[in-house]
C-alpha cells in the first residue's frame, strides 16, 4: 500500500530511499539524511549515483534553510502532529527563500492537518501507515477559501478580495 | 458591525462541514480520542465534569441582536436554558450533547458566527475594549484592527498548532479597559508625535499558574506594520517556545527566559524579512476598508438631554442605577449601558435564553441593534439616548438585569469552578454567592467605591483572580476546598499581581475573611482612597494581622 501522496496524487513508485545515521549509504538510488550527517558526509554521500535529500525536523535553525536550496527534496519531520514547528520551515523555503524543489512531511501525518501542511508550501505526505493515504485525500477539497494564501502566492487580504 | 461577505460565509459552512464529517469520524471509531481531542479544541468543544461543553467566539465581544437571539435559542434548543459569558468576551455552554455540535455550529453560521480557535492551542478570539467607539478616552478605535487581527488569525495554517494557546488583546483608550498587559500580545493604538496611528506592542503578560505583566517591545509600530509584526512574533515563538512542558509553554516563560530586550531582537530581526511583504503589509486603502465596517452610528440629534433630571431626582432606584451602570459617552446626549449579569440570585456572567432574548430586543429598541459582552462578565448597550434610559431600565430591571452594582464588590468576575469545569480545586459560583450574600447593602457597597474581586476555581486563573483588588483561588487542601487570598492586582493601566494575604482559608471562612478585609480599608482609608489605594499605601501587613487575629 502506497502510502505517499504527491501534489495531490497518490504516488505508487517514490525512490526515496530513507537512511539512518548508521546506514551504510547504497552505491545508487535517491537518498535523504539527516541534517546532522549531511553536514559531515555531504562530500562522500554526493558521490552517489543518485539524487540525494535532506531531513529536518523542528530544531533545525532557520538562519541556515538557504544552506538547503540547491536539493531536489527536503523532508520536515512531524515527531506528534501537535508540534507544529515545521509548519514555519515550510513556509519559509517556499516564500523567502522560493524554494521549488520538493517538500515531503514525514512522521504523525494525518489527514487533519495535511490542508494546513499544504498551505504553508509542503507538497508531499507520508501518511502515517495506520491511515489509509487515499481517505487523506479528501482533505484538500474541504476548504475552498483561505484569508492566509498559499505560500507561494501572495494572498489578497479582505480588503484586496473581490 | 463587521459584516460577512460570501467569501467570510463560505469559510465558516466549511468548517462546519469539516467539523461534522470529524465528529462523524470519531464517533464511528475512525479517530483517536487524542486526535479527535485536537480538532474538537479547535472549534471550542470540550468535554467536562458533566457534558461536553462548547464556547462560540464573539470577536471582540461585539454582537448584534440577531446574533444573541441565535445565542438564546442555542441556550433554549440545546442546553438547559442558560449561558455562561467569559473573561474572554465569549460564551460557553455547559450542556450541549457531542452529536449536536454540529448541528448547533450550523445555527451559529446563520448569523456569522462560529466557534474556531475558542481553545487549543492556535491564536484566539481577539478581545478588546467594551466601549470601543464610545469612549470619551478614545484615541482610535480598536475594532477594526480587531477584524484585521480576527482574519488574519483564523484558521492561519502556519499558526495552528503553537506551543500553547494564544491570546491577543487591542485597546484603543488612554484607559486599558481590555487587560492587555495580561495577555499574550497587547497592542495599545496611540499616535505619535508626528500625528501618525500605530500601536505600543507588549508581550509576554498571561495569568494562569504563572501570571506575569507584559512587556513593553515596541513603543511604536506603524499600523500598516501591524499584520507582518504579529507574524515574526508568532514566528518566533512558534519556533522557540517550550514544547516539553505545557506549564512552561507560554510565550512568557519565553519572553522571561530569553529576556524581553533579546526577544524583541529576536522578533526585529525576524521582521526584517517580511516588513516590506505585501501580503501582509496593510495598505491605507485596506485599513479604511475596515474601518467603513464601523461607522458612527446614526445618532438622533434632537435627544432632550434635561429629561433625565427630573427623572433622578424622583426616583432613588433608577438614580442608583444611573450613576453606578451607565457610562459617560463621546456623542452628546447618549450614555453607555452596562448591563449587570451580577444579579445575587445567578452564577457571575450567566444569563437565561429569555434575558438573551430581552436584551436583543432592546438592543434594537434602544441601541442600534448592537450588545457587547466585557471581559467583567457584563453585557453593554453602547448607544442609549438619555431622554430614553428610563425606559431601557425598566425593562432591563423587570429581567434582573439592572443590579445597580456594576464596578462594586458584588460585580464579581468568577470562573465556572467545581460546579462545571473538571480542571476545578474548588467551587467559585457558591463562593460568590456567600460573599453576595454578606455584602446585601447597595449603599454600603457604594461606600466601598470601585472594588475588583475576581474569583477562579483553580490556579489556572479563567477568573483572573491574580489581577483582582482582591483575589479568590481555589485549592485543594488534602480533599478539601481552600481558598488562597491575594491582595492589591489590577489589570488597568496600573496592572499589577495581587499580594498573598496569608494561608488559604475555609470555604467557609471566606465571606468572614473578606468581611475583615473591608473593615480594615474602611477604617485605614484616608479621604475618598479607592481600596486599591490604600493597598499600595499601606501594604499587606494590617490586612494580614487582622485577617488572622
Ligand atoms: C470550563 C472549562 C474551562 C477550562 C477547561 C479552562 C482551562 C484553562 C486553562 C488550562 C488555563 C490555563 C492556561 C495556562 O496557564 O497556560 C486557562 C486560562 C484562562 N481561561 Fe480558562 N478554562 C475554562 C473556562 C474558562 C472560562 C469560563 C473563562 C472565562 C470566565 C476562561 C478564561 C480564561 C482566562 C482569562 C485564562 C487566563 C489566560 C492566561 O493564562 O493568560 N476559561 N483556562
Ligand atoms: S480557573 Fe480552573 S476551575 Fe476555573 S474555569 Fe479555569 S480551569 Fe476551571
Amino acid at each position: 500500500m502506497p502510502n505517499l501522496i504527491r501534489n495531490r496524487a497518490l504516488v505508487n513508485d517514490d525512490p526515496w530511499l530513507h537512511l539512518d545515521d548508521d546506514d551504510a549509504v547504497p552505491t545508487s538510488g535517491d537518498v535523504t539524511v539527516s541534517w546532522q550527517r549531511w553536514q559531515t558526509e555531504k562530500g562522500e554521500i554526493g558521490a552517489l549515483n543518485g539524487r540525494l535529500g535532506v531531513r529536518l525536523d523542528g530544531d533545525f535553525p532557520i538562519e541556515e534553510l538557504d544552506t538547503l536550496l540547491g536539493l531536489p527534496l527536503i523532508v520536515v519531520h512531524f515527531p506528534a502532529f501537535k508540534d507544529g514547528r515545521c509548519y514555519s520551515h515550510a513556509r519559509l523555503l517556499r516564500t523567502r527563500h522560493d524554494y521549488d524543489g520538493e517538500i515531503r512531511a514525514t512522521g504523525d501525518v494525518l489527514r487533519d492537518q495535511i490542508a494546513y501542511m499544504e498551505r504553508c508550501g509542503i507538497n508531499a505526505f507520508e501518511i502515517r501507515k495506520d491511515r489509509a493515504a487515499e481517505e487523506a485525500l479528501k482533505a484538500f477539497d474541504e476548504f475552498s477559501v483561505d484569508y492566509q494564501g498559499r505560500s507561494n502566492r501572495a494572498f489578497p487580504l479582505q480588503a484586496r478580495r473581490d | 458591525m463587521y459584516q460577512y461577505d460570501h467569501y467570510d460565509q463560505q469559510l465558516v459552512d466549511e468548517r462546519v462541514a469539516q467539523f461534522r464529517d470529524q465528529t462523524r469520524r470519531y464517533l464511528a471509531g475512525e479517530l483517536s480520542e487524542d486526535e479527535f481531542l485536537v480538532l474538537r479544541l479547535q472549534n471550542g468543544v470540550y468535554i467536562q465534569r458533566h457534558a461536553p461543553m462548547l464556547r462560540v467566539s464573539i470577536p471582540y465581544g461585539l454582537l448584534s441582536s440577531a446574533q444573541l437571539r441565535t445565542l438564546a435559542h442555542i441556550a433554549r434548543t440545546y442546553d438547559k436554558g442558560y449561558g455562561h459569558f467569559s473573561t474572554r468576551q465569549n460564551i460557553q455552554y455547559n450542556w450541549p450533547p457531542l452529536e449536536s455540535i454540529p448541528d448547533i455550529l450550523a445555527d451559529l453560521a446563520k448569523v456569522e458566527m462560529h466557534g474556531i480557535q475558542t481553545s487549543g492551542n492556535c491564536i484566539r478570539n481577539v478581545t478588546s475594549d467594551q466601549f470601543a467607539g464610545v469612549a470619551e478616552d478614545e484615541v482610535e478605535d480598536p475594532r477594526p484592527y480587531c477584524e484585521l487581527i480576527r482574519q488574519w488569525a483564523t484558521l492561519h495554517p502556519e499558526f495552528a498548532y503553537l506551543p500553547r494557546k494564544f491570546k491577543i488583546a487591542v485597546t484603543g483608550s488612554a484607559r486599558d479597559r481590555a487587560a492587555t498587559q495580561v495577555h499574550d500580545i497587547g497592542l495599545q493604538l496611540q499616535r505619535n508625535a508626528a500625528g501618525e496611528l500605530g500601536v505600543r506592542v507588549l508581550v509576554g503578560g498571561g495569568l494562569g499558574r504563572t501570571p506575569i505583566i507584559g512587556e513593553v517591545i515596541r513603543e511604536f509600530l506603524p499600523e500598516r506594520d501591524i499584520l507582518s509584526y504579529l507574524d515574526a512574533i508568532l514566528r518566533v515563538y512558534n519556533l522557540r517556545g517550550r514544547r516539553d512542558n505545557m506549564y512552561k509553554a507560554r510565550i512568557k516563560i519565553l519572553v522571561k527566559a530569553m529576556g524581553a530586550e533579546a526577544f524583541a531582537e529576536a522578533v526585529e530581526k525576524e521582521w526584517q524579512h517580511t516588513r516590506n511583504d505585501p501580503a501582509l503589509q496593510l495598505a491605507d486603502e485596506d485599513i479604511a476598508r475596515f474601518k467603513a465596517h464601523f461607522p458612527r452610528p446614526e445618532y438622533r440629534t434632537d435627544v432632550d438631554t434635561a429629561a433625565v433630571d427630573p427623572l433622578l431626582d424622583g426616583n432613588e432606584a433608577f438614580k442608583r442605577w444611573y450613576t453606578r451602570n451607565t457610562v459617560s459617552h463621546r456623542q452628546p446626549g447618549y450614555r453607555a449601558v452596562v448591563v449587570s449579569l451580577k444579579s445575587p440570585a445567578q452564577a457571575p456572567g450567566d444569563a437565561t435564553d429569555a434575558q438573551m432574548d430581552a436584551v436583543a430586543k432592546l438592543a434594537d429598541r434602544f441601541s442600534f441593534g448592537e450588545a457587547r459582552v466585557t471581559h467583567q462578565q457584563n453585557l453593554v448597550l453602547a448607544d442609549v439616548a438619555v431622554d430614553e434610559l428610563e425606559a431601557l431600565w425598566r425593562d432591563l430591571d423587570a429581567r434582573d438585569l439592572a443590579t445597580p452594582n456594576v464596578g462594586t464588590l458584588g460585580d464579581m468576575i468568577c470562573c465556572p469552578g467545581l460546579d462545571f469545569c473538571s480542571l476545578a480545586n474548588a467551587g467559585s459560583i457558591d463562593v460568590a454567592s456567600d460573599i453576595n450574600r454578606r455584602f446585601d447593602d447597595l449603599d454600603y457597597l457604594y461606600d466601598l467605591g470601585e472594588l475588583r474581586v475576581n474569583l477562579s476555581g483553580c490556579m489556572n486563573g479563567c477568573g483572573h483572580h491574580s489581577v483582582g483588588h482582591i483575589g479568590i483561588l481555589g485549592v485543594d487542601k488534602k480533599g478539601e476546598e481552600f481558598y488562597q487570598i491575594t491582595l492589591g492586582g489590577s489589570s488597568a493601566n496600573d496592572a499589577s499581581l495581587g499580594d498573598r494575604l496569608g494561608p488559604a482559608v475555609s470555604k467557609d471562612k471566606v465571606a468572614d475573611t473578606m468581611e475583615t478585609i473591608i473593615h480594615t480599608y474602611t477604617e485605614l482609608r484616608e479621604g475618598e482612597e479607592s481600596f486599591l489605594e490604600t493597598y499600595r499605601r499601606v501594604g499587606v501587613k494590617p490586612f494580614k494581622e487582622r485577617a488572622y487575629a
